[in-house]
């Protein structure tokens, strides 16, 4: 048994001393907000943040959570007020398919905690998720309008 | 009731379901109209079509029977309707139409029947159920080939939206004894100057008493207030905080969850599999074998994986166990030296042309199998009941799904139910090659309750339905003023659509031939599909013709367009926004091509340079897209853009390989795509020429390719002839992958 907590909320969970906190997070506690894409942390689809830093889920042990602030893309509006990434991601269209946008909104939201007006090179380096439907463009402007917002 | 005109009908009535109005466009039967009324009409709404709906509360339900994968159509085709009912854009919702013969893509249907084009093979779906005939007049509901907008909007929603507001405007001019040519009809509320007025909503219980037009006037372009704006998309707020359900979110009680292994070997089957190591795993439930794959069925997706992973099983490796890249491509190569061709297009007489020519250019192309890569890997959730089947999943095809679904597990398919999920992705995956549906099934028979069964990365990667690798030969003369006299294109496969192999420019004399049936693994339908190895092959032999005429690579194809004006305007827009008359800064050079793509003409110029390491980068694509009209603009950008980031992957990073029968590759490490960090500027414009609508989804994949080759060639002088050019050092045209 290990108690994770998530979005401020405390869960014990029987798990795998291994097994990767994205899946601890689907399919044990049931919030599928936060994907799978590929298992090897190469895509970012299933990016959440533990105490504010961005982490690939998939390949992150959920053991080493234990006593950490888990947030996922679930936990991101404040009541029933968007948090500002979200958005700036409405306003700009940003999600075509939508699969990989939960992963690069954490990955936004972690970049702009550690960087509040990040120019186009560092977006480019922080954000390195993959896209397939090519929304970078609309990710880019929407990026740059939450740090303006 | 309903007319019949041609093959069309409007149909009319009273709604089975909460009484009031039912009026449609369609090609179907009425037996079939009820039931599309019976399904799509709920309880306190008036059912206005089977394609609207318009509420008490005055709302506007448009039900779309094609798939939303991100590309805008459950968007712009309620547009579509709105704008001819000119209903209030706040008031229309969307509604995803069920899998059911009374949701066929009629609009589709009635595309390619008036266009005289057969059905194509990429909706085998639906044909491989063995009513090809029916799927010829009706039993349609793909979403692929760009044709939502094409087909079913053009055809037929505008038509409904029309029809209906005309029974509208006739009731109130009933109601009101006045003429109906008095009422206005705007923002969902008719209006008459006498101060009497009415919301829809309020009339449309009046109007189910109207006959419906067979042929409504539709609006002029000019009088548009909707189509032709930026309207926000309705699926994207569920997209932005997790609440949207892809088929791989679907939870239902007692749910397991199984990861399957398929045989590596395209065409093998299993021969054996010891079970005990998964079955000794935490969580495993069962072990279930299929004839060509075997799953491990546990009470979470990670258990399933890791147990899977656990599992030794020993395949038949059958016929392609030796097929490998090199073995295919030298196979390809021998056909075309043996000649064996099945003609395609042809005008004038290329052969007597090309012997008499002085002057003949030749070039030789090759790409290789592409996987689709969707973010969301194929997966599907089954269950049988009683006899009946279940499934949960994203299709491309919601009702040829079914069909399948109910091939494979042999029952009729009125015992089957779909239900469709958000889509992570499509490209053609999703559509016509169901094996994640096929195995779902499998697994379901043997399991109680419920079972999602899921693709890892690496199944995904390796049990595709692959873009086909092909090779092209181009031999082409000119004459003494540099013009193209015969263009001969020979190729391996053809697939769709018909017309990709087609070149657009005025040569006097063209043909082109293929070889087929030498893609011994699996292959289908990939955005674009032909105009991904057509635009890269014709865009860059049609630069190399420049090249040799010494020619500037758009005045050279531009001098080649005089019997086609818009694709003329479209390349001089394109060069207009890319400045290219103007040098480029130090260390960059641009390139152009053109493709026109399911009706929608693209021209793109990119503009490169080259990194310390060889590597290609692209800095800018302009794009000029002639699709005829736009109906979102919003959505059309960002399908351009993203259509040509998609090119762009290919074109850079992707192949798969194959050896001893299997994919090489496994996962994105392999596989790579473009990041932010190598997507370029992207700027769009559109030109609304006022032809036939075109696509959106597909058109911005089809020159990306060939843009970026040439402006590699413009900087560096070497040509590059095959994909992908992550395999060359670009600064010295030299191959540095082994095959």
């Amino acid at each position: 048994m290990i108690t994770i907590t998530v979005n401020g909320a405390p869960h014990e969970v029987d798990v795998e001393e291994g097994m990767p906190l994205l899946w601890v997070l689907r399919d044990v506690l049931n919030m599928t907000g936060t994907k799978y894409g590929c298992g090897v942390a190469a895509c970012g689809a299933c990016t959440v943040m533990v105490d504010g830093a961005p982490v690939r889920s998939c390949s992150f042990p959920a053991a080493l959570a234990v006593g950490k602030a888990i947030t996922t893309i679930e936990g991101l509006k404040s009541g029933e007020t968007l948090h500002k990434v979200q958005q700036a991601w409405i306003a700009e269209q940003a999600p075509q398919c939508g699969y990989c946008q939960s992963g690069q909104i954490m990955a936004a939201v972690a970049l702009l905690n550690e960087k509040p007006q990040p120019t186009d090179a560092e977006i480019d380096a922080a954000m390195t998720n993959i896209c397939r439907c090519g929304s970078y463009a609309q990710i880019r402007a929407a990026i740059h309008a939450a740090a303006k917002a | 009731m309903g007319k019949i005109t041609r093959r069309l009908m409007m149909f009319g009535g009273v709604a089975a379901v909460g009484g009031g109005l039912a009026v449609g466009y369609a090609l179907l039967p009425y037996t079939t109209i009820d039931r599309a009324r019976k399904l799509a009409g709920k309880s306190g709404e008036t059912m206005l079509s089977a394609w609207v709906r318009i509420g008490t509360d005055n709302s506007v339900t448009v039900i779309v029977p094609h798939s939303e994968m991100g590309q805008g159509v459950h968007t712009s085709l309620p547009m579509m309707l709105a704008e001819e009912l000119d209903a209030d854009w706040s008031l229309v919702r969307m509604e995803q139409a069920p899998a059911d013969m009374a949701f066929a893509n009629l609009g589709l249907a009635r595309g390619y029947l008036r266009g005289d084009k057969s059905i194509p093979s990429w909706m085998s779906g639906a044909a491989d159920f063995g009513f090809r005939k029916v799927a010829e007049s009706m039993n349609l509901q793909i979403t692929g080939g760009s044709t939502s907008v094409r087909f079913t909007g053009v055809d037929g929603f505008r038509r409904t939206g029309a029809a209906a507001r005309s029974m509208l405007i006739a009731a109130a001019a009933a109601k009101w004894s006045v003429p109906a040519g008095e009422i206005e009809a705007k923002l969902s509320k008719l209006t008459h100057a006498s101060g009497k007025s009415a919301t829809y909503g309020e009339m449309a219980e009046a109007a189910a008493a109207i006959a419906p037009p067979a042929d409504a006037p539709l609006k002029a372009k000019k009088d548009y207030t909707i189509v032709g704006t930026p309207k926000a998309r309705f699926d994207i707020p569920a997209k932005v905080d997790g609440s949207a359900k892809y088929g791989l979110d679907l939870r239902l009680a007692n749910m397991s969850y199984a990861v399957v292994t398929a045989s590596p070997v395209f065409g093998g089957t299993l021969k054996s599999v010891d079970e005990a190591p998964a079955k000794a795993m935490r969580g495993v439930k069962q072990v279930v074998k299929l004839p060509d794959a075997v799953a491990v069925v546990a009470d979470n997706t990670w258990r399933a994986k890791e147990a899977a992973l656990a599992l030794k099983p020993e395949w038949n490796e059958g016929a392609h166990a030796s097929v490998s890249s090199k073995s295919i491509y030298a196979a390809m190569d021998a056909a075309l030296d043996a000649g064996k061709f099945e003609a395609d297009h042809s005008v004038g007489d290329v052969d007597t042309a090309l012997k008499a020519a002085t002057k003949v250019v030749e070039g030789a192309y090759r790409v290789p199998y592409l996987a689709h890569a969707t973010m969301e890997t194929m997966n599907c959730t089954a269950q049988f009941e009683n006899g009946k089947l279940t499934v949960w999943g994203g299709f491309q095809d919601g009702l040829g799904a079914r069909a399948a679904a109910a091939k494979f597990a042999g029952i009729p398919i009125d015992d089957v139910t779909l239900h469709h999920t958000a889509m992570g992705g499509g490209f053609g995956r999703r559509g016509s090659t169901l094996n994640y549906l096929k195995h779902a099934i499998g697994v379901a028979r043997a399991v109680q309750g419920p079972v999602q069964v899921v693709f890892t990365r690496e199944e995904d990667m390796t049990q595709d339905n692959y873009r086909h690798a092909s090779v092209s030969r181009m031999k082409a003369s000119l004459d003494d003023k540099g013009k193209v006299n015969a263009w001969l294109h020979q190729f391996s496969e053809k697939f769709d659509p018909p017309e990709a192999t087609m070149v657009n420019y005025d040569f006097a004399h063209q043909a082109s031939r293929y070889v087929t049936g030498l893609n011994p693994i699996p292959w289908g339908p990939w955005r674009s599909v032909d105009h991904t190895q057509m635009g890269f092959f014709i865009e860059t032999f049609m630069d190399e013709l420049a090249v040799s005429a010494g020619q500037d690579p758009f005045e050279f194809r531009r001098a080649h367009l005089n019997g086609a004006p818009r694709h003329k305007a479209a390349l001089e827009l394109a060069a207009s926004m890319a400045n290219w008359s103007t040098k480029p800064a130090e260390g960059r050079a641009r390139g152009i091509a053109m493709r026109e793509a399911f009706g929608t003409i693209v021209a793109q110029v990119a503009e490169v340079s080259l990194g310390e390491d060889g590597r290609v980068r692209v800095h800018n694509i302009w794009s000029a897209v002639d699709p005829g009209e736009v109906i979102n603009p919003a959505t059309f950008t960002a399908q351009i853009q993203g259509g040509a980031v998609y090119g762009l992957t290919a074109a850079l990073y992707g192949e798969i390989t194959i050896d001893k029968g299997r994919v090489v590759q496994q996962n994105f490490p392999d596989y790579d795509m473009v990041r932010m960090a190598d997507a370029p500027l992207h700027e769009v414009r559109f030109i609304e020429s006022g032809a036939r609508t075109g696509g959106a989804g597909e058109p911005g994949t089809a020159p990306v390719a060939a843009a970026v080759g040439n402006a590699v060639f413009a900087l560096t002088g070497k040509r590059i002839r095959e994909l992908p050019f992550k395999n060359f050092d670009l600064k010295t045209g030299t191959k540095i992958a082994s095959l």
